[in-house]
């Protein structure tokens, strides 16, 4: 008996990361998964995003457990692409209970620099691409009437911390505005909406050249490093000073595990809550 | 002891659960027993004459252990009162050398006045952060020691409430449950390295015997300007209509059971990089 | 014209550091004081506290700026010292408008082996002991029916961090938890209470007793440094680090200008609000 068991979750970003092990987990527990990712990198994004044969693996490790999945490529930038997605899914699978908004870029450039087209792609993607995969479930499930768990994924950096970040800050703590008014609008229909703050987690967001630059200006005197492992230990040490578990990051499962809380109806009752899974990184 | 091999999600732990004879606080012990914990519990089983309901009793306090142990847990239960560290202190060696460990704490026991401010003395708002503050430090300091001693995490669970976010007229209250934020957030800064973590939780208004009992119920009438309720069922709708208008989600109260969900997810280790986090479970009272 | 002229504030722990910058500040701006301070050492805290010198000190800098002063020995413990101490001020100054709650200690003690004697102690002076100062001075403010301003002195902890600090974080916090009922009991009577959150403040709560052990821990293996100001220049590096503006802290006069705001009536629509004083330490 999962604690999902007869429920459809909408995923986006789910290519990799911490959208596949969402995909993963909340299979597990007897969920049907609509998945989509963008599957290509997008101009003005450095860092190198996922691929067709990125998401036809998270399909796999979804059937690996014995969960059905539709997936589709669709941009969150794009409102047509994401609900013919939906439409899709729901066709199959029947209509969301649970929308996991995951997908997010970040480009690490000093306010400074920051192109204003560099700025309108995150906010487009981080902000607005979470109010249009919100508005393309919203419409089956308050149909459905059978109420919901909307789940945003928002992020430590609302709180505290942020160079390199005024763009991604921005866009996230814009997420935890709309995650407020959603839940106060929603609420009536039994949808409950919440965020999840997660402080680093070890996907390819901060494991990619683009952070690694970062990390070597502030631990190597700008000088890059020998290998993957030397950046990860240099970045470890970086991070693990920000938090009171005395960790560099945590794991896309320790994500998911929030995520299945908030899905599931053992949080019934829990809506408008910024719930952090960041080793104490906000309070430190 | 020996035992047999439990299973759920805090299988093999052991919970310290204070306020454990009725309500919420049972709740969790039945909850997290449920789920394969092993529970030390303590209650005053007796009335302060300053808070405004009528207490737990000793009876009571059986009833929880009947239902832990049904739930197929084990329980070490003793009446005692957390203003009283030499009381604490009793209970926690107690269930240290029947269990071995404690490595679940959950600091529930409080005690409610309803005076404003101008008819809370100074005595009356002392007393109140005797019990909902210095009973809390009690609670949390007399097994912290043995957690980190054992260096194998712990989960540390502080009972705040949902009024932190919203102003409201109980001074004494609203001063002891907002310092547990910064209580639990300081801690979590402390014990983080041993992989302590220390969390607050926020109930919205929860249904249970602390409410949902005559005195109460005279008080809720004399607020509404209404002749006095003839029934606690009719008590319980008119608490259900006073509170729904203030909740995002259309319910006017939640069942202690609501909380017990949000506890177990606290002191599970699926939640084990969560530390110094605020955890409404409020039907989206805090954010109206 | 003063900002404050007419008015008569009632400020608690005056004798020197914070306490005797809001009564200097406030005076200059016309403001008439009554000041109260404990004026000798607590047991159960390691630090250096006022004295009755240092309180007469702060009459003579209030009367050096054409201020009117009453100053009285009070421990904020005892409610009747403090009710004694304001009755007197009333009775040659008038009724209080303005309430400054400073007094505080901070033990820096280890939460594993405080004593619960400590514990106590810090509850009773910083929480407790505001309640009490407000109690001391509502009945006069009520019956004069001018409305006023009453604020508590928190602290940037309860926004972030807090090693060794657990019993002073949770009396601050407390704080702000009495300033929000208090501010919605007393709005009627048009009373604002609101709250401010220093970051560190160089003055001898900081630099006397146990905190040059913790910096000494921190940046010198434990060693106890030459002189004072030896610790004081390394305490200041360590503040520094943890700041958005780099320093290691405000000066006195930095809260004063902050509770000068709140008091005046330029903030007549300013209520429940907790006033961040603290190079950006709650968000680094």
């Amino acid at each position: 008996m999962g604690r999902l068991d007869g429920k459809v979750a909408f995923i986006t970003g789910a290519g990799r990361g911490q959208g596949r092990v969402h995909a993963v987990r909340l299979a597990e527990e007897g969920a049907s998964i609509i998945a989509v990712d963008v599957c290509h990198d997008i101009e003005g994004i450095a860092m190198p995003l996922a691929t067709s044969e990125d998401l036809a693996q998270t399909v796999r490790e979804v059937e690996d457990v014995d969960g059905r999945i539709v997936a589709r490529e669709a941009d969150v930038r794009d409102f047509a692409q994401l609900q013919a997605a939906v439409a899709d899914g729901v066709a199959e699978l029947g209509p969301p209970d649970i929308v996991v908004a995951n997908a997010g870029v970040a480009a690490y450039k000093a306010f400074p620099e920051l192109e204003e087209s560099v700025w309108r792609t995150t906010i487009d993607v981080n902000l607005t691409g979470v109010y249009r995969t919100v508005k393309a479930a919203l419409p089956w499930m308050v149909e459905a009437g059978k109420g919901g768990s909307i789940i945003l994924i928002s992020s430590g950096s609302t709180f505290r911390g942020g160079g390199l970040l005024t763009d991604y800050a921005s866009s996230k703590s814009g997420v935890v505005g709309l995650m407020r008014s959603l839940a106060l609008e929603l609420g009536p229909y039994n949808i409950r909406v919440n965020s999840i703050m997660p402080s680093t987690v070890l996907t390819k967001i901060v494991d990619n050249e683009v952070f690694g630059e970062v990390v070597s200006n502030a631990m190597n005197g700008g000088q890059p490093f020998a290998s993957r492992e030397e950046r990860l230990k240099a970045m470890d040490a970086m991070i693990a000073l920000r938090h009171m578990i005395p960790l560099g990051w945590v794991e896309p499962r320790d994500i998911s595990e929030g995520v299945l809380f908030l899905a599931s109806d053992e949080s019934r009752f829990i809506t408008s809550e910024s719930l952090r899974i960041d080793l104490g990184f906000a309070g430190k | 002891m020996g035992n047999a091999v439990r299973t759920g999600r805090v299988a093999g732990k052991v919970a310290f659960i204070t306020g454990a004879a009725r309500g919420q606080g049972r709740s969790h012990a039945v909850k997290l027993a449920s789920e394969g914990a092993d529970i030390v519990a303590l209650d005053i089983c007796e009335d302060l004459p300053f808070a405004h309901s009528p207490h737990a009793t000793w009876e009571d306090l059986q009833e929880t252990v009947r239902l832990v142990e049904e739930a197929g847990g084990r329980i070490v239960a003793r009446k005692a009162d957390v203003r009283f560290r030499d009381q604490v202190d009793a209970v926690v060696a107690e269930g240290l050398e029947t269990f071995g460990k404690i490595d679940v704490v959950v600091a529930n026991a409080a005690a409610i006045q309803y005076k404003n401010v101008f008819d809370l003395s100074v005595e009356d708002f002392e007393a109140g952060l005797e019990v909902n503050l210095t009973g809390v430090f009690n609670t949390v300091q007399s097994p912290i020691q043995s957690m980190i001693n054992r260096n194998e995490g712990g989960s540390i669970i502080l009972v705040s409430s949902g009024i932190t976010y919203r102003a409201t007229p109980a001074v004494d209250y609203a001063a002891a449950k907002t310092a547990l934020i910064t209580f639990a957030r300081a801690l979590a800064n402390e014990v983080g390295p041993s992989r302590i973590r220390v969390n607050t939780i926020h109930p919205g208004y929860v249904l249970s015997p602390a409410n949902d009992n005559l005195k109460y119920a005279e008080r809720t009438a004399q607020l509404l300007g209404r002749e006095p309720f003839t029934s606690l069922e009719e008590h319980r709708q008119a608490l259900w209509d006073r509170f729904k208008p203030q909740n995002m989600l259309p319910v006017g109260y939640i069942e202690p059971e609501e909380v017990s969900n949000a506890v177990l997810w606290l002191a599970s280790d699926a939640s084990r990089y969560v530390t110094a986090e605020e955890l409404k479970v409020d039907a989206g009272f805090g954010d109206k």
